[in-house]
This record gives C-alpha cells, sequence and structure tokens, in this order.
C-alpha cells in the first residue's frame, strides 16, 4: 500500500470516527421539550388629557353619520390615529351569518371605521379576527370582506403561521396561550369594533369578549371560567380604542342568533378607551331592550375590582349626542 | 406541425384544466367554474349511474361529447385528453430510461391487458344490482379523489399555502399510496394502469368497435421494423393488425414509422383489424359471477339496513342509503368543497360497498349552516343540489322541516356540568338553529370542597336540532366527546327516523 493511500484511508475512517462522536456530544440531552418563546403585547392605548373625552355615545340611525359623531366626540380622530400609522381593527367575524342577523360586525360600522382611519393618514388599516366558523366563508358571509376590501383595509386571515405563544399572566390564563399574533406584528394602534349580543353563558357579549377571537388553541376550554377569561381581556389588551356597535342589537339566542326576529333596534354606538366603562353602558342598553336580566355581570365586576377599568361609566368624561 | 406536438399540448391543457378546476373546488376560490364538469362528462359515470338508476342525473348528459366521438373515432379520450392518462404518460416519458429495444418489448401488447374488461364486467353486472362500484378504477373519480385526499393535503403540509385551517382525511395514505403506485408501475410498463386495469378505457374500447376511422398499415410500405410500436401508448400492435378496442389513437406510430406506412383512415378494410377485445367467455363468466356475488356477499353484513353505523351520518341533501351507493362514484367533491372538513372518506364504516364515500366526522369539522357546496358540485345526484331555504326548511319548505343528517345526544358520563360540576356549554353557545336546538336548565350543587356551583347543563330538543354536529365539534372533550351526532334521526330515511312527528 502506497503511503499517499494509507494517510487517505487513515484520515477517513478518524474523520468518520470524530464526526460521529461529536455529533452524539452535540445532541446529547439537548433541551428541546421546554416550551417555545413567547410574545408580549405592547400598550396601543394613547396618552389623554385629564380633560379629554374618554366615552363618546351617540344615538340615531344613519351608521356612517353616527361613527363620524363618534370620533368627533372623542375629540377627533387624530387623536388616536396619526399619519404613517398601521390601524389593527379587531372586528368580530365569528360566524358564517349575513349581517342582518346581527352576530357579526355591521359591515357600515366597519366601512366607516377603516375609512376614519385612512382619512387620517394611516398607512395601513388591516382587518382580522379568528372566527369558530370557516374564516372564508365567514368573512365573505358577514359582509366584512367586502366592507374591509372596499374601504381599502387588508384582511388578515387566521393561518396557522398567524399565531404565536403570547404571555398573558391574568388571572384565569396565568401563563401563556396560542394568539393570531401575526397582524400585531406590523401595527402601531388596535381598534376593537364589535356588536352588542346576547351571549348564552356571559349574558352579553361587548368589546371584551371581542378579543377572545384572538385566541388559537383550545379556547372552547375557557367556558368553564368566562368570566374570568373575560376579565382578564382588559389586562392582556391594552387598545387605543373601542367601538360597541348597539346600532343593531342581537338580544336573544346569542351569540350567534340565526333569525331577524332575535335582532331589534338599539340605534347606538359608543366609543371609548375604557372598555369596561363602555362595556357597563352596553349591557345597561341590552339589558332594556330586551327588558330581563340580571342587574350586572360578573365579568365587569371582576374587572372592575381588579382596576382595569371602570363599570361606573357616568364617572368618566363622556359626551352624548344626537345625528 | 407534427400531430403528435398537437396531441401533446392536447393533453397538457387537459390535464391542466382538471387540475385548475380540483384545485379551485374551495370556498375562497369559486366564481361559478364548472369544477366537476370532467366528471359530468365521464361516459363510465354516465353509463354505470344509468344502470343503477335509470336516469341520467343533470350534467351527465355531458358524456356524449365524449361518447360521440369514440364512436366515430375510436379511443381519442384516452389519448388526447384523459388527465389520468397524461399522467401516466408524463410518468413514463419522465422515468423509464427505456432503451428503443426496452420499450419496443414494453409496447407490445400482452393478454393480461384485457384483465380491465374483466373488471368491468364485474362493475357492471354489480350495477344491474344496484351497487355503484366503478370509482374504485374509474380515472376521473379517482384523480379527483386523488388530489382531494392526498395530493393537496400533502402540498399543504409542505407549503401551509392551500388550507386556511389544515384538513385531515383518514387513511389519506391508503389514496396517496394507490396514486403512487400505480404511477411508479410505468417504470416497469408504460401506461400500466390504463393498459391493464382502467374500466373506462375498456367502455371506450367497446364503443370504439363502431369507429370509422382508424390506424391503417400499409403492407406494401411496410418493412417490418416495428418501430411503430416505439411510442404505442395502448400497445394496440399497429405492426400487426391493429387491436382496435386497445388503440389509444396517439397517433405517434404514423410519425414513428420511417416508411410512412401507417395513417388514420377512414372506412379502412375491415380484414386487418381485430375489432373486439380480445376475450375468454370462461374468465368473462366468472369476472361476471364475481360482480353478481358482491351484491348478497357485501349486502348481507347489513350495512345499509338493519346493521347500519350510526358513524354513517351522510351530508344534507343525500339520497337514502340504497340509492346514495347506486350514485356516488367515490369523487371526492364533496370533500374537496367542505368549509370544515367534516366529510371523510369512508373505509368500512358504510361496508365495503361505500368505501371512499363521504361521511361527516364532526370531531374533524361540522356541517356549516348556510352551506350547500356539497350538492352543488356532487355529478350525480348521490347528494342533491339543494338551496338554503330547502336545507334549512325556509320560506315553501317550512311545512317539510329543516334536512337533518343526523341527532345530537350526550353522554352525561362525560359532559362537564353533568359529570364533573364543572359550568362549560360550549355546545349552547355555537348551536346554530334559532331557537337554538341545545337548551340549559340551571342547577346549583355544593362540589366536595363544599363550593357553591352554578351550573347550566344542556339538554337537547330533537325538534330542532338537524345534526350539524357543531356542538360535537366546539366540545372541549377533545378525545370522546360528550356530545355526539349519531345518523338516526336523518331526514333522507324513513327507517332511521328518530320522533313520531319528527
Amino acid at each position: 500500500m502506497e503511503r499517499r493511500e494509507f494517510i487517505k484511508r487513515m484520515g477517513g475512517a478518524a474523520a468518520a470516527v470524530v464526526g460521529t462522536t461529536a455529533g452524539a456530544a452535540l445532541l446529547h440531552n439537548r433541551d428541546v421539550l421546554s416550551g417555545p418563546k413567547h410574545a408580549t403585547l405592547p400598550s396601543y392605548a394613547v396618552d389623554l388629557a385629564p380633560a379629554d373625552t374618554q366615552m363618546s355615545i351617540v344615538t340615531g340611525t344613519d351608521v356612517p353619520a353616527m361613527v363620524a359623531a363618534g370620533f368627533a366626540g372623542m375629540g377627533g380622530i387624530g387623536k388616536f390615529v396619526q399619519r404613517d400609522d398601521v390601524v389593527l381593527v379587531k372586528a368580530n367575524v365569528a360566524f358564517d351569518r349575513p349581517p342582518q342577523l346581527a352576530a357579526t360586525t355591521r359591515p357600515e360600522v366597519l366601512t366607516a371605521v377603516v375609512t376614519a382611519c385612512r382619512e387620517a393618514g394611516a398607512r395601513k388599516v388591516i382587518v382580522a379576527d379568528n372566527p369558530i366558523n370557516q374564516p372564508a366563508s365567514s368573512f365573505f358571509k358577514s359582509g366584512i370582506k367586502k366592507a374591509a376590501e372596499d374601504a381599502g383595509a387588508e384582511i388578515v386571515y387566521p393561518y396557522p403561521s398567524e399565531f404565536e405563544e403570547l404571555y398573558i399572566g391574568g388571572e384565569t390564563l396565568t401563563t401563556t396561550w396560542p394568539m393570531f399574533y401575526g397582524p400585531f406584528k406590523q401595527a402601531t394602534k388596535v381598534i376593537g369594533v364589535a356588536p352588542l349580543k346576547d351571549h348564552n353563558l356571559c349574558h352579553a357579549s361587548m368589546t371584551m369578549k371581542n378579543w377572545y377571537g384572538l385566541l388559537g388553541g383550545g379556547r372552547n376550554r375557557f367556558h368553564q371560567d368566562i368570566h374570568g377569561i373575560i376579565s382578564d381581556f382588559p389586562h392582556m389588551m391594552k387598545p387605543t380604542l373601542v367601538v360597541l356597535d348597539g346600532t343593531r342589537v342581537l338580544t336573544r339566542n346569542g351569540p350567534t342568533g340565526g333569525s331577524l326576529s332575535d335582532v331589534a333596534d338599539g340605534n347606538t354606538l359608543v366609543m371609548g378607551v375604557d372598555m369596561v366603562a363602555v362595556d357597563a353602558y352596553g349591557y345597561d342598553l341590552l339589558r332594556r331592550i330586551r327588558g330581563v336580566g340580571p342587574s350586572t355581570v360578573d365579568y365587569l365586576e371582576q374587572a372592575h375590582a381588579r382596576g382595569l377599568g371602570t363599570r361606573d361609566w357616568r364617572g368618566l368624561n363622556y359626551k352624548e349626542s344626537r345625528v | 406541425m407534427k400531430i403528435t406536438r398537437v396531441r401533446v399540448a392536447s393533453q397538457a391543457f387537459f390535464l391542466l384544466l382538471f387540475l385548475f378546476f380540483a384545485f379551485v373546488t374551495q370556498f375562497s376560490y369559486l366564481k361559478g367554474y364548472p369544477v366537476s364538469i370532467f366528471l359530468e362528462a365521464d361516459p363510465l359515470v354516465a353509463l354505470a349511474t344509468t344502470i343503477t338508476t335509470h336516469s341520467l342525473y343533470r350534467g351527465l348528459l355531458w358524456s356524449l361529447i365524449l361518447i360521440v366521438p369514440t364512436l366515430l373515432l375510436g379511443r381519442i379520450f384516452c389519448g388526447w385528453i384523459c388527465p389520468y392518462g397524461t399522467l401516466h404518460q408524463f410518468i413514463a416519458w419522465l422515468g423509464t430510461g427505456m432503451n428503443t429495444k426496452r420499450r419496443l418489448d414494453a409496447n407490445r401488447y400482452r393478454s393480461y391487458f384485457s384483465t380491465k374488461y374483466y373488471i368491468l364486467a364485474a362493475m357492471a353486472v354489480a350495477a344491474i344490482f344496484g351497487s355503484l362500484q366503478i370509482g374504485w378504477l374509474d380515472p376521473i373519480p379517482m384523480l379527483a379523489r386523488s388530489l382531494t385526499v392526498a395530493v393537496w393535503p400533502a402540498i399543504d403540509s409542505a407549503t401551509g399555502l392551500i388550507f386556511m385551517r389544515p384538513y385531515v382525511f383518514q387513511f389519506s395514505w391508503v389514496v396517496g399510496f394507490i396514486l403512487f403506485g400505480l404511477l411508479a408501475m410505468n417504470v416497469v410498463i408504460p401506461r400500466f394502469f390504463c393498459r391493464t386495469l382502467c374500466p373506462l378505457g375498456a367502455t371506450l374500447g367497446i364503443l370504439s368497435r363502431f369507429s370509422l376511422w382508424r390506424i391503417d398499415r400499409d403492407h406494401e410500405k411496410c418493412t417490418d421494423c416495428d418501430l411503430c410500436k416505439n411510442f404505442c401508448e395502448g400497445a394496440s400492435d399497429p405492426h400487426l393488425d391493429l387491436r382496435k378496442s386497445e388503440c389509444m389513437v396517439c397517433m405517434s406510430c404514423i410519425e414513428d414509422c420511417p416508411e410512412d406506412a401507417l395513417s388514420f383512415s377512414f372506412l379502412p378494410s375491415p380484414a386487418r383489424e381485430i375489432r373486439e377485445p380480445d376475450l375468454a367467455r370462461r374468465k368473462l363468466i366468472f369476472s361476471s359471477l364475481t360482480g353478481l356475488l358482491f351484491i348478497p356477499f357485501t349486502r348481507r353484513s347489513g350495512a345499509e339496513t338493519t346493521n347500519f353505523s350510526k358513524k354513517v351520518v351522510r351530508p344534507p341533501g343525500s339520497v337514502a342509503e340504497p340509492e346514495f351507493l347506486e350514485r356516488c362514484i367515490k369523487c371526492d367533491q364533496c370533500l374537496r368543497v367542505c368549509p370544515t372538513n367534516t366529510l371523510q372518506p369512508t373505509m368500512l364504516e358504510a361496508g365495503i360497498q361505500g368505501i371512499w364515500t363521504p361521511i361527516m366526522n364532526m370531531r374533524t369539522g361540522y356541517c356549516e349552516l348556510n352551506c350547500t357546496l356539497c350538492g352543488q358540485v356532487c355529478p350525480t345526484g348521490a347528494i342533491q343540489k339543494i338551496s338554503i331555504a330547502e336545507k334549512l326548511g325556509l320560506g315553501t319548505y317550512t311545512e317539510q322541516g329543516p334536512v337533518r343528517v343526523g341527532t345530537a345526544f350526550y353522554d352525561r358520563g362525560r359532559c362537564l356540568p353533568w359529570a364533573m360540576d364543572t359550568p362549560c356549554v360550549v355546545c349552547e353557545e355555537v348551536c346554530p338553529v334559532s331557537p337554538k336546538a341545545i337548551y340549559t336548565r340551571p342547577k346549583t350543587v355544593t362540589d366536595r370542597y363544599g363550593e357553591q356551583v352554578h351550573l347550566e347543563q344542556p339538554h337537547i330538543d330533537p325538534m330542532r336540532c338537524i345534526g350539524c354536529g357543531i356542538c360535537e365539534h366546539e366540545c372541549p372533550v377533545e378525545d370522546e366527546r360528550a356530545v355526539r351526532i349519531t345518523a338516526v334521526g336523518e331526514t333522507r330515511s324513513k327507517e332511521r327516523r328518530l320522533l313520531l312527528d319528527g
């Protein structure tokens, strides 16, 4: 055997031995089971002066004018959305239902909100939700897809790649949970636009419950402590603004509805920076319309007690207007 | 321009068109495309469902646009149109690595190629007695099924681009490996499936006996070099007396002949052709007997009568089970279009006759209330084309009521408010009918730790329940759900009703 070949073969064998051993040493007991790293949500709230309006209540029947009046009452959209902002609008698109059944955000309200953001100079408006029913058909049949796209917003659908583990650290959701986080990576402002609805288990689904639609994973387990999870939302999410759409109200058989006889005119739209206050107002309205129900709901009490907002909306700077 | 170039262009066009329609058979892309047109134009689908149902359903009249040219020109469908055949030809072209000598041998006729006629005979006899089994091997339903159940999900798992919420299909691997295995056979024998197994090719082979045109060889010019076999798709022996039933009219022989001895001729001499398939009477009798015996052997399990499975929850608009088995071609278009992934390809739940037919699995999905897409794409009326009003029992359908696919039942040993003093009722929240079919009764209990717990315990109102299964789908008891849909109470069957006045 030639020397050259001897060296080549010895070298080859040695490289194989060293390579295998090094590989084993590198992989040995590597920690692959610890959970993934988690994201956190910043606050999207804007600083308001003490004299600024915190809640704006509009009654009327002309939906676009009501939204405009709502923003005017808050001191103008310009207070909340500025040039180059990317605004995430979290609508409620939970169900594959026509908008007349009031199980989803009213498209006219969404259009008016998106348009206002665009006019305030927002670079981009994103509309997103993780529906209970099939996402494409829910966005389509609820009229949200058309309303959003016509107004110049972009829809982000809940593809699996949009979900990330989010740290919440609340009382019911104490650690992390998979969340529809993708749209938040680009958002600089967040606006929740929720319909006022009856809800079988928690009595009313409004702006706080609306954030439930961002959860992924086995979110149906939270019904075991529905009030706890809803009162965690004002802890988890500090939005720029919330809009409660009580122009058309699902008064019973909620949150799905399914019949026009379940829907009543509410002729009211509420905006505010404190979702607990907005929902407290909304719950009173719902109770007034349907004429029954307990005087308050647990999740409002819990959120109030935790200092995440106030259920005593009359104590805020609020403006009422009529169009 | 070479005629085979035109043929390849035609094949590519129809394959791409098929793939396009198969891809857009999904809610997000629906724009009124005729997505089931290949299935509707499939002559075997038309013939076999006419045998089983004595009627030609809706779009199946389109089959005439393939049957008539076959009667005049021979199996041009196989050579020029069939997307599954094109796929096989493409794999053979890509992957054989055969030299001319090997190819000339691979492309000669073999007696076992007549197997497809015996398969067709067995299927036809079964069809006469009301069992439609062509879907096992008819290439159009088979390719549609393979794409739906195996190919798109596989592409989605690699790219995440196809489904918003990833679809799962039980026994996807069976369908996937059948497709892969048959395609791989091209390495041994080009177009093995087409030549040996295809019952549609067999049907067209029989029809082509009448054709006025065929490939004809000029004996004066022919030097017996056999090069005409070089790319002969059908292995129809153009170098001898042409086997008319096998010829796919691919025209390769015309081009490959160095002597210009072959042509596609009008009314050539009947003396130089083998007009009919090469069939042995005994084999034909035994294969027909197989089809005949299939009926008592499979039906004695009672899968469609007294011993029916609770899991056979058919999509809304489905006809009763015996009629369903006369119509379903196992193409799984309904599975593809279903927006929730509730439809699954049956394995043995509906008996061996029902393999790959659609059943609803409420863990993988549920029936979307305002949706009747499955019936819109069904080419044979196994799932009838119904309107939303008919499905929901609205307007003129108020009298007959909604279409029920089954009924929900609570398993009180697994339901949190019933068994574990724990609030829940997600099922009631998602129940889509108004008024809800799920109602609750309040109950306050003192749990084992002495705490007062307010519970809402759910119940089903069977008059309202339509069996959509969203309650089961959303139930947090993930493995065996605490509320489950079974087939009883389904509208399509008088025998399986539940209520006296339902």
